[in-house]
């Protein structure tokens, strides 16, 4: 029935290149151009800066291979702040989502003023590190904080230094870190926790579990998400972690809580070895890069199917 | 069930709950302690701080701790207290946040509604940007904002925080227009709406929860900045946070405890206060922003 | 001069071809129906025909006129989408009358439109109440007066009504075929549902996999499908399509099925033509309606070839106002349908009456149809 005519060319709608149809890309165009200049055009610029000699100021003119890199592992301070990385890191995430994911369990038990209690565990995300450190600083001090509380209740031979401590100062950081974070990783465990299907517990209790294997056997299975998702979130936080460090510490006592983001600021800026700082700060973002690419690439990945 | 072995089992329920009860308020106590410990020692004179107890409540109260970081505290080199900081947080803040959202919203707009070839490699390398350790980019932005004369100003600041910002911002309205039906926009488009028309007239007036939790998000991240600030802030432009720290930190004279603890609320004040006011949204962004990719 | 003229159109998304060398044409006031399962292209194609998508190669043409290139607001055409598509944040007038206040259409004369379209529709009094206020049925009147509002050459409808419960999708679908009928509006209508296609269409386009598979009026699609796929596709319950051979035995052409535990079951053809008697000795695909399948006592009357056989009932499903009656052939379950008062039970031996008139015969292999 359709009276094809073979002399009509095949109109390829091409549509016209107008304005309009430009106008999403040149919309996104200033946000996008910004991000690949000042992020990924400034991670090779500093990749450049790290095998070159600059001290003071950029400088280009003089190449060192690796040097700077091998100058930066053999650096104690370095070695220091990557064992304090490890020590933080590890507690940090270990000690956040064991109190996130008990006061989440606890908190989802029905409990009467759950309103006002959770409200109080996030709070200390709003505010800043510094704020925090300050607070924690002054509270952990032994000449006015709680050492000298706990001598004029009368427990005399009462003794907490650890902040004044080389060997002990890490863990006061881990202290107010996890008191920051801890209520945010409970909010995250909660919300999944409030996720699981009423349906597969009733089946559970119906089975005949008590709430505590239903919990073990059940519902922390199904948490693996959350405990992905928390575990990138916090191991991302402790490599950044400079803020708190310098509220609290400053890196002291002696380079003693130094951390890789402390080391690259104090190193650049303070002791004019920009290329040594430029090399810890690739290494700070490698590591970075390892925990969240993957990351990033199955939660992508997964949404498409 | 025999009633004795129900017994037992409700007497068990009670110690359960009771010790559960225990544990939620015990932490409740872990997570105030420290505000606590700062709103009482802000409203002590300093010798008591030194020779009573921190946990004690003031046996004299003062508000003078907190007249004194609010406007004659030594910061620095002059005893100015953190008001000009704090104005400098303010006008740092405001534009900063209102820049990257406004982009932000358009960003996810086309990347969600005008999709084109590669949209998602471009959507990947801005949310990939989200994650980097800003020590990487310190040293050529130090450099950019020296070329361009804005190192050491306010404007410098609000630029570097809305370009940082800009990953998060996107990520956020993405995510929401995602889930905003695409029918909608064709529609409008039968009706003839532009680009521009379609964004304001129809998603615009949709967005608002999207809109509390970015600008929150942004507002908070920016406000309680360290790095950024300390590392390009110049003389005229040094935000609160440095200028808290510095306070703390400084090496001369005296500690007075009380000040600082008022001056830590002081800059605490305006994030608590959203957290107060809007909590729920917060919460919402800080899960959008960590747990969703 | 056909009105929508759609010839030669490709469409591909990357290396992936969603439609396939498309020619329909339909005339001034028709209504066409797009129909296929999920994933066929057929909404894709709609949104072709408005300028939502843009096509590889070929042309789409309204009243004459090339579209190519057009944005959907130049193309004087209306849509109708699943979801109805209300914007949300502006009142039902609103929404009506948005596309006139972007064209900058004058205050009074959008009050008019509003509420002509308003009194056809029996909406006037949902006037100022936003789309979340409103029940599905509700929706789909505003969503039809927002297209009708703009007086288009073309209506396109994408799944109308499938957001809708079962009692309200019968009341729209009259409606809008009450609404076609006063309008005389040309319709693209998009759905999955072939009973809507059948009840709303003057032509029918079946696809599938982004290729026409027929393109014709409701009678020619149900009653000479082109293919096995059409005819499974269309009419419901689904036409039996039994494997079966041809043979010549006496009374000429023989349907031979096989049937559980007994010899094949015979059912001579009379007007067997000669296409089919090629294919005698060889296995052919039986189709035949439930309609044409049923007791002797209810068989068409006027029907030139009825074949009896005696089937073994497996199941019987009364529906009201038939009764469905399940038995086995070709190694096929078979469906026939009965009086909804025929006495008849599963496990019982019954005849049943083959209309051969109405029968069709397709090639195992192309699946096309022969006969």
């Amino acid at each position: 029935m359709a009276d094809l005519t073979t002399t009509a060319p095949r109109a390829v709608t091409n549509p016209r290149a107008t304005l309009q149809d430009l106008l999403p890309k040149i919309v996104l165009a200033p946000s996008f151009a910004l991000i690949l200049i000042f992020v990924y055009g400034f991670i090779v610029f500093t990749a450049f800066l790290s095998f070159s000699g600059s001290k003071l100021l950029p400088d280009f003119s003089t190449w060192v291979g690796l040097n700077n890199y091998v100058r930066l592992f053999n650096h104690p301070n370095w070695i220091t702040a990557l064992k304090n990385l490890a020590i933080f890191s590890v507690l940090y995430i270990v000690i956040c989502s064991f109190i996130g994911l008990a006061l989440a369990i606890f908190l989802d038990q029905k409990i009467r003023g759950e309103g006002v209690l959770r409200p109080i565990y996030l709070y200390p995300m709003a505010l800043s590190f510094i704020v925090t450190g300050v607070a924690w600083k002054w509270f952990l001090d032994p000449g006015i904080g709680l050492e000298h509380v706990m001598q004029s209740w009368g427990w005399e031979s009462f003794s907490f230094r650890w902040i004044k401590e080389g060997q002990m100062a890490i863990y006061t950081i881990v202290i107010a870190a996890v008191w920051q974070s801890s209520g945010f990783v409970m909010a995250m465990f909660l919300a999944g926790l409030r996720g699981v299907d009423n349906e597969i517990i009733k089946a559970a209790q119906i089975d005949g579990a008590s709430t505590l294997t239903i919990y073990r056997r059940i519902i922390i299975p199904l948490m693996r998400p959350v405990f992905l998702s928390a575990f990138v979130v916090l191991a991302h936080l402790a490599i950044k972690s400079y803020d708190l460090v310098v509220a609290m510490t400053d890196g002291g006592p002696g380079t003693a809580t130094w951390t890789p983001a402390l080391f690259m600021q104090k190193f650049t800026f303070g002791r004019n070895e920009m290329g040594m700082g430029a090399a810890s700060a690739i290494i700070m973002m490698m590591m970075i890069f390892a925990i969240i690419v993957p990351y990033l690439y199955s939660e992508l990945g997964g949404k498409k199917k | 069930m025999s009633a004795a072995s129900q017994d037992v089992a409700t007497r068990n329920g009670i110690f359960a709950r009771a010790l559960i009860y225990a544990v939620l308020i015990l932490f409740a106590v872990y997570y105030l302690l420290p505000l606590y410990v700062m709103v009482v020692n802000s409203l002590k004179p300093l010798d008591e701080i030194r020779q009573g107890n921190m946990l004690a409540l003031p046996q004299q109260w003062t508000i003078a701790p907190w007249l004194s970081a609010w406007s004659t505290a030594q910061i620095g080199v002059s005893p100015t207290g953190l008001k000009p900081y704090f104005l400098n947080s303010v006008m740092m803040v405001v534009p900063a946040v209102a820049l990257s959202t406004i982009l932000g919203a358009l960003n996810g707009y086309v990347l969600t509604k005008w999709r084109f070839k590669g949209d998602n490699i471009v959507f990947g390398l801005m949310l990939l940007a989200c994650f980097i350790p800003f020590q990487i980019v310190l040293i050529p932005s130090a450099r950019i904002l020296g070329l361009t004369g804005l190192a050491g100003t306010i404007t410098g600041l609000v630029l570097i925080h809305a370009i940082y910002g800009l990953g998060f911002t996107t990520l956020f309205f993405r995510n929401y227009y995602e889930a905003f039906p695409t029918e909608l926009v064709r529609a409008a488009q039968i009706d003839g709406a532009s680009f521009f028309q379609i964004f304001r007239r129809i998603l615009l007036p949709s967005s608002g929860p999207i809109i509390v939790v970015t600008v929150i998000w942004q507002f908070t991240n920016i406000w309680n900045d360290f790095l950024f600030g300390s590392s390009f802030s110049g003389f005229n432009s040094i935000p609160l946070t440095v200028a808290l720290n510095n306070l703390v930190n400084s090496s001369t004279g005296v500690k007075e405890y009380n000040v600082h603890f008022a001056g830590a609320i002081l800059a605490a004040l305006p994030t608590l206060i959203v957290y107060i006011v809007s909590g729920r949204y917060f919460v919402r962004g800080l899960m959008a922003g960590a747990v969703k990719g | 001069m056909s009105f929508l003229k759609i010839s030669n159109l490709y469409k591909n998304y990357g290396q992936v071809e969603i439609l396939k060398d498309i020619n329909i044409e339909i005339d001034k006031g028709g209504f066409l129906v797009l129909v296929g399962p999920s994933g066929c292209g057929k909404s894709t194609l709609l949104n072709t025909i408005a300028g939502l998508e843009p096509i590889t190669s070929g042309e789409i043409s309204i009243n004459g006129n090339s579209v190519a290139g057009l944005h959907p607001s130049k193309r004087d055409i209306a849509m109708v989408f699943q979801s109805y598509a209300l914007y949300p944040n502006m009142t039902v007038a609103g929404n009506i009358a948005f596309g006139m206040e972007i064209r900058g259409v004058p205050k009074d004369e959008r009050d008019k439109a509003i509420k002509q379209v308003s009194d056809i529709l029996q909406i006037g009094h949902l006037l100022d109440r936003k789309p979340s206020q409103l029940s599905g049925g509700q929706r789909q009147r505003v969503a039809m007066g927002r297209a009708l509002v703009r007086n288009p050459q073309v209506f396109l409808f994408d799944e109308p009504l499938s957001n809708l419960d079962a009692k309200l999708r019968v009341d729209m679908r009259t409606e809008i075929k009450r609404l076609h009928q006063r309008m005389k509006t040309t319709i693209v209508y998009v759905t999955h549902d072939q009973i809507e296609a059948m009840t709303l269409a003057s032509k029918i386009a079946v696809l599938k996999d982004g290729t026409l598979q027929q393109f014709g009026t409701p009678a020619e699609i149900y009653n000479s499908p082109a293919n096995m796929f059409v005819a499974d596709f269309m009419g419901s319950p689904a036409m039996n399509l039994l494997t079966a051979r041809l043979e010549n035995g006496e009374g000429g052409l023989n349907v031979m099925l096989e049937r559980p535990g007994e010899k094949p079951l015979a059912l001579p053809i009379k007007n067997a033509n000669g296409v089919l008697g090629g294919y005698s000795g060889k296995e052919i695909i039986f189709g035949v309606r439930p309609e044409a399948l049923t007791d002797p006592d209810g068989a068409d009357r006027n029907a030139r070839s009825i074949a009896e056989g005696e089937c073994l009932i497996e199941v019987v499903e009364p529906a009201g106002s038939d009764t469905f009656a399940v038995t086995k052939l070709g190694g096929k379950e078979v469906v026939a349908r009965l009086r909804a008062d025929a006495a008849i039970h599963a496990g019982q031996k019954t005849k049943l009456a083959f209309n051969l008139d109405k029968a069709v015969f397709f090639d195992p292999k192309s699946q096309l149809r022969i006969a």
